[in-house]
């Protein structure tokens, strides 16, 4: 296995794709010619052609809504948004058409389609181009929603989501593209749907996806310092949600922190906890606790900003107030 | 054209006439849910166009959508059953008036929101280009939609594109209540297809034989590689926007003085004076037409509900058993 980045195993699982099978292409602004702004499709406009890498207007909706139309033709497009805070303008065709259009028509068309884009903050980008909206995403029926936390799961999901016949909204974190883990060489899929143990333990049970997998995780690594062992639990797909990973381990460590860096309100931790409440609440030692961000608009500065994003410190003092 | 391809134009258009009218009746008797838009009126428009296509060119409209569905070659049956929501409907009663659909008609829908079905139709002109083949999109949408993003998106893409689709607007002077000319910038709306160096051009849609060759003669344009063009065509809807409308923006002046040119009489006259049919062939096809509808309608109120099983059905295709 080669240890390779994320940003290469994304790259990789999409080089893959292409070579396999001639209906999937990409299209987005910047994905030809400039390589991709995250360079994730660097000397694919050369390999593949413009054809299949098309650099597309400034145009969320036509982005999205063209997409659909390609998809519903049978082809299998992966459109990218180049951060999701710009899916906001292709809003209509993500919930209106994209999540609707299999069960409206009587399951007439499919979308065989991927909608890859960024989210997350970090970068001292300012309130528009920082945010962590995946749990909107997650509210819609219809619409598949995938969070890699690790190179080996983008790799795997992102390659399923591209066999996929369902619309598959498919979440990248900009901060994790360096991240480097071991990556199976070749066809390698990782289940849409199935949530993962990254870590064991048995004192607290960790849920978490994305970013804060890797914050959970350094987290993990200080508490054991002192004796607690967190099990850390990596949603990986937001929709379908597959809670039977986390309700195990919540049966053993009868202790949770849910842990995302999205807002707090009516977020992925809400959901995550309500549904512990309601599946082993006779298994509750203590109030399931989230660690989210900030409720406000994330500013510039980057202290003001750091404060706001959840830290490892904030996962660590979580952990002690539920044991 | 031989003359059964005009007696077919002229079948379809009364066909969809009985079929709104018929609907008016089953909404007013509560059977009809949600919004109701009838055709009445527009109905040369889809006619001509829709006659004007090949098997391969794709069909798109915006919500109201029952003349075009029956155009596209569904039955009345499938069309009047899914507006009573019945299994047996073309959506298996999941999608109701505005969402009609059929894949083996070259149909694709059927779309509720205004505009929004451009960059879709942008889309599947693009899978034909990828794929080489040679359809046509052909998407119609109503004035109103011209005044929304998504319609200078989807116009500017197809054309730095060159996709072969044939952009249709119907104006029918209202977006809802509102005049063109109370809502867009330009009340000549073709106007706006110069802006995207779109070859363009306007006809009276209560012509059919004008809407037709028009049409073909943009459709065979697009076919031979020539990039998207526009096609603006005059009409005039005789009901409300929907059921329900108190119509306070138009005078019945106006509306009776565009029902002298109903498109179903000028029709009637043009295969009369041009010696292609006869005053009792015609009444004989106003006969079957109502005897089409009438059936119809009592086969939807005879058809059943959606079995309860259908609420979860089709909500995704695969299941993440399978991977995904």
């Amino acid at each position: 296995m080669a240890r390779i980045t994320m940003r290469e195993a994304i790259s990789q699982a999409l080089w893959e794709e292409m070579e396999r099978d001639p209906k999937v292409f990409i299209m987005g602004e910047e994905v030809g010619v400039w390589g991709g702004t995250y360079a994730v499709t660097k000397g694919f406009f050369d390999h593949f052609g413009a054809d299949r890498v098309r650099d597309t207007p400034i145009a969320e909706a036509a982005i999205i809504g063209a997409g659909i139309g390609a998809a519903m033709t049978g082809l299998r497009p992966v459109a990218e948004l180049m951060t999701i805070n710009f899916a906001f303008s292709a809003m209509d065709h993500i919930v209106n058409e994209a999540a609707k259009m299999h069960y409206m028509f009587g399951g007439q068309f499919t979308l065989p389609m991927v909608i890859r884009t960024v989210g997350g903050g970090g970068r001292q980008l300012g309130a528009t181009h920082s945010q962590t909206p995946d749990a909107i995403f997650a509210h819609f029926p219809g619409l598949k929603v995938v969070a890699p936390g690790t190179p080996a799961d983008a790799k795997g999901l992102l390659k399923a989501a591209i066999r996929c016949d369902d619309p598959v909204f498919f979440i990248e974190h900009a901060t994790l593209y360096q991240q480097r883990g071991e990556v199976p060489e070749g066809d390698y899929i990782v289940p849409i749907g199935k949530s993962t143990v990254q870590r064991p333990g048995r004192h607290v049970t960790i849920v978490t996806y994305s970013k804060m997998l890797q914050v959970s995780m350094q987290a993990a690594e200080d508490l054991a310092k002192e004796g607690i062992e967190a099990e850390i639990v990596d949603l990986r797909t937001l929709r379908p949600l597959d809670m039977e990973p986390v309700i195990e381990s919540f049966k053993k460590t009868n202790r949770a922190v849910v842990v995302e860096e999205g807002w707090r309100s009516f977020g992925v931790g809400s959901e995550v906890a309500s549904r512990i409440y309601e599946e082993a609440f006779d298994y509750v030692d203590a109030p399931v606790k989230r660690v989210a961000q900030a409720e406000v608009p994330l500013p510039y500065n980057r202290k003001l900003e750091q404060m706001a994003l959840p830290q490892k410190e904030d996962v660590i003092k979580a952990v002690k107030e539920v044991l | 054209m031989e003359k059964q391809d005009y007696l077919d134009l002229y079948n379809q258009m009364v066909v969809i006439r009985k079929v709104e009218e018929s609907a008016a009746e089953l909404y007013q008797q509560g059977k009809i849910g949600g919004f109701l838009h009838l055709y009445i009126g527009q109905e040369a428009v889809s006619t001509g166009l829709i006659g004007a296509r090949k098997p391969q060119d794709r069909v798109i409209t915006a919500y109201r959508d029952h003349g075009v569905a029956i155009n596209a070659g569904l039955s009345a049956k499938e069309v009047l059953a899914e507006l009573l929501g019945k299994a047996t409907g073309v959506s298996k009663g999941k999608g109701g008036s505005m969402h009609m659909a059929s894949v083996e008609k070259n149909f694709w829908g059927g779309h509720a929101i205004v505009g929004a079905h451009l960059p879709l139709a942008a889309g599947l002109a693009l899978g034909d280009q990828y794929s080489k083949t040679d359809g046509v999109t052909i998407c119609m949408f109503g004035d109103g939609a011209t005044n929304i993003g998504f319609f200078h998106e989807a116009l500017n893409m197809s054309k730095v594109w060159n996709l072969p689709v044939l952009w249709v607007c119907e104006n029918n002077r209202y977006g809802m209540g509102t005049a063109v000319a109370r809502a867009s910038a330009v009340s000549e709306i073709r106007q706006k297809a110069e802006g995207y160096g779109m070859k363009n051009d306007v006809v009276d849609g209560m012509d059919l034989m004008k809407v037709y060759e028009k049409s073909k003669q943009m459709i065979d344009d697009i076919r031979a590689g020539n990039g998207p063009q526009f096609l603006e065509i005059e009409t005039y809807r005789f009901r409300g926007h929907s059921m329900g409308d108190p119509e306070r923006y138009r005078k019945s002046e106006e509306v009776h003085q565009w029902q002298e040119n109903d498109p179903i009489g000028v029709y009637r006259k043009y295969l009369i004076e041009n010696g292609i049919s006869t005053e009792e062939e015609l009444n004989q096809q106003d006969k079957l037409a109502e005897e089409v509808v009438r059936e119809a309608v009592a086969f939807a109120e005879a058809s059943p509900d959606p079995e309860p099983e259908e609420l979860f059905t089709d909500i995704y295709v695969a299941n993440f058993e399978e991977g995904c």
